[in-house]
């Protein structure tokens, strides 16, 4: 199990991971670049996420938002500012305290629901044998398919999978992106209380998603991207309006109003 | 330990793609076959460089086997997940490369009897010979989990892996082939040692080197 | 990259001015050291005159391992340190390294084949060669197939690297190998006659190495500016509130 060994930067004793710090915000997230080609897919993206709190991530094709999980998830290096997950700065740190669930399912075709869950459970050095993992895969409603090769699946299931590997992970900040998608009604309430449970827990959650009314209930406050610059934030219940104006904006200055 | 559980789900992921496993034997053998016709029907000419044709169909075979390998890594992007878990990229490569050297064993064994069919190269010397293609095996592997981790996220995979990996496995090439040729022909003067002692030095360089240099090519 | 006090123009006219002083530099060299080696120097006991062409061929082995040694070494230095000048410079000096490797084994051949009867005769020296040309021709065409930039110098790092520790190991084995075969003959001792056009010629192939490796890099930098984005955004023009934070975000600039 790799344990990071940096410090937290705010002069405090370091905790065991894991353990989520009584104090100061989950995430937080100063001038944050990334480059992509010759342009900048976020151009200095400020973000505060407090424990328990569920964000939702919006924003055009193309604004930036995959690029954002990604690189907040410790898959990218980021170009420039500094994140810290519970007081703790490092890509190490970073990839123990966050999970990421993106575009691809993360999973090996050839087998099993239940062995690809297993080598995530092993690797984070938790008890891996089928007793232990079958009410995790009941959870998320593969349970019937456990010993189907993933390659069977269709997209919604291949979700639902990743969806166990995050209840698996147990993070400090979930990265969702676009998590709604490919999921039948079923599993789209088992996502809404899923995000639920985790915001109890006191796991705060970034959703990024094109379903504004739908984020704008589920969510506590919501960010805007344009052209990888925050355009907006505030409460998750004004964005649609705020988002209509932006697009609105947006086509009249396309057309030179 | 990481390491183990990496290990785990190699060998899973091997054990499940076995068919696809042998469809690079008979690649292997077919191109044993290939070579006895392009070196003419004279058999003791076959045998003298029975060895040499053993091992030129093995390092072609295990470029497709170790391409193979990180095809299931990429094509959902598991291994990132894993690395996020964190999993770390030294365990990973290890696991991975340990995989591929049984496979490989696996292969070369298994292309021994061809090769004692086809040119009349048979040896008494079992173990010596399974002592040589393990090393073979494992000089090809070190390298060549590397190698094959970037060139299965390239476009360009089925030219750059066999042109990076080839000209750089060319004393292991060169040492098995050897190896090989003494054990079917006779070692009056006792070399086999020496080539087998630098196939463990080829192996005492890169399996270091392998796991230091994976995470700068796992990663982003 | 980072910035510096004098302009790209300014920097790059320094880099021409210094190639073209080592390449004038070189060329003087080369034609003294010629001139001695293929008039004044006596001929070889053995080979006679054919012998004459060790004169250019020591020199170019002595500076084709020195711009692979160089590139491993600037390999190392961008992994660790990850300053694109580095990249540059890797890249100038493998393409260097190729070149002076595919020359060698030109003028391997040409020497072989008057003296050997053959093209090509399995020495241990030039056979390495020969393997470390296809390796390294093997990492130009990844850098070719590599898009993104910090990769593409990541990897071909990698690649370098892994090259290079393949040398040694190649050179024992080709040995091992051909010395069951045939003997190794080549002249050992030299007299004083011989070394100094030999070391004159050592000296200009460097400097023309070196010309080549600056201007080269020089190219390679041009193009990755052109790939690299501009300086990093600005900070943001006014401060982002954030819900729950004590104070205003001021987005520092890196």
């Amino acid at each position: 199990m790799l344990l990071p060994s940096t410090k937290p930067s705010d002069g405090t004793n370091s905790d065991a991971p894991g353990r989520v710090r009584e104090l100061g915000p989950a995430l937080e997230v100063r001038g944050l670049c990334r480059r992509y080609g010759r342009s900048w897919a976020l151009a200095q993206v400020d973000l505060r996420l407090e424990r328990g709190e569920v964000l939702l991530l919006a924003g055009s094709n193309g604004s930036g938002k995959s690029t954002m999980l990604r690189v907040l998830s410790g898959a990218l290096r980021p170009d420039a500012g500094t994140i810290k997950v519970e007081g703790f700065e490092g890509r190490d740190e970073q990839r123990l305290r966050t999970a990421l669930v993106g575009h691809y399912f993360n999973t090996y075709e050839a087998l099993s629901a239940l062995q690809n869950v297993q080598i995530f459970s092993r690797l984070l050095g938790r008890p891996s044998d089928r007793a232990a993992l079958m009410p995790l895969l009941e959870t998320v409603g593969l349970a019937h398919r456990a010993d189907d090769a993933v390659h069977t699946f269709s997209a919604g299931m291949h979700k639902r999978l990743a969806l166990s590997r995050l209840l698996l992970q147990q993070p400090a900040v979930a990265l969702l992106d676009e998590p709604y998608g490919q999921l039948d009604p079923e599993g789209f309430a088992l996502l809404d209380s899923l995000i639920d449970q985790m915001r109890q827990r006191g796991t705060a959650v970034i959703v990024a998603s094109h379903l504004l009314e739908h984020g704008a209930a589920l969510c506590d406050r919501a960010l805007l991207l344009s052209k990888g610059r925050v355009q907006w934030t505030g409460p998750a219940a004004e964005l649609p309006a705020v988002s209509k104006a932006a697009s609105a904006s947006r086509l009249a200055a396309a057309r030179g109003t | 330990m990481q390491l183990f559980a990496a290990l785990h789900k190699d060998l899973l992921l091997s054990w499940r793609t076995r068919a696809q496993a042998s469809a690079v034997f008979a690649f292997g053998a077919a191109a044993l076959l290939l070579l006895s016709f392009a070196a003419g029907p004279d058999a003791e000419a076959l045998r003298h460089n029975a060895g040499g044709f053993l091992w030129v169909a093995l390092l072609f075979a295990s470029v497709l086997s170790l391409s193979a390998s990180f095809q299931v890594e990429y094509e959902q992007r598991a291994m990132e997940g894993l690395l996020l878990l964190p999993a770390s990229p030294r365990a990973l490569y290890y696991g991975k490369a340990i995989a591929n050297w049984l496979q490989l064993t696996v292969l070369g064994a298994m292309l021994v009897p061809v090769m004692v069919v086809l040119f009349d190269a048979g040896t008494w010397r079992v173990f010596p010979l399974l002592g040589v293609i393990a090393l073979g095996a494992a000089g090809i592997s070190a390298p060549g989990t590397l190698y094959a981790a970037m060139a299965a996220q390239l476009r360009a995979q089925q030219v750059l892996l066999p042109l990076l990996l080839l000209p750089l496995l060319v004393p292991v090439l060169l040492a098995c082939v050897k190896a090989t040729s003494l054990l079917v022909m006779g070692d009056p003067m006792n070399q086999l040692g020496s080539w087998m002692l630098l196939l463990v030095a080829f192996n005492a360089i890169f399996w270091p080197l392998g796991g230091l240099l994976f995470g700068v090519v796992a990663e982003e | 990259m980072s910035q510096s006090t004098s302009s790209p123009a300014a920097k790059g006219d320094r880099s021409r001015l210094v190639a073209g002083i080592l390449i004038a530099l070189s060329l003087v060299l080369l034609s003294i050291g010629s001139y001695i080696g293929l008039f004044v120097a006596p001929p070889e006991f053995y080979m006679g005159d054919v012998q004459r062409i060790m004169y250019i061929h020591v020199p170019t082995a002595w500076n084709g391992m020195l711009a692979l040694t160089f590139a491993m070494v600037m390999a190392v230095a961008f992994l660790v340190t990850r300053n694109w000048k580095y990249d540059t410079l890797l890249e100038a000096g493998i393409e260097v390294g190729v070149v002076f490797s595919f020359l060698l084994c030109v003028q391997g051949s040409l020497w072989a084949k008057p003296t050997w009867g053959v093209w090509w005769d399995w020495d241990p020296r030039l056979t390495t060669v020969a393997v470390m040309l296809f390796a390294f021709l093997g990492v130009l065409a990844l850098r070719h197939f590599v898009e993104d930039p910090v990769r593409r110098a990541a990897w071909s790092a990698v690649a370098t690297i892994v090259s290079f520790a393949d040398v040694p190991i190649v050179y024992f084995s080709v040995r091992w190998w051909n010395s069951l075969h045939q003997l190794q003959t080549s002249p050992k001792m030299m007299d004083k006659a011989m070394a100094r056009p030999l070391h004159i010629n050592a000296l200009a192939v460097m400097a023309l190495a070196a010309a080549f490796i600056i201007l080269r890099a020089k190219l390679a930098e041009t193009r990755l500016r052109d790939q690299l984005a501009p300086p990093l955004p600005e900070a943001n023009p006014s401060p982002i509130a954030l819900a729950g934070a004590p104070e205003p975000a001021t987005g520092g600039k890196a």
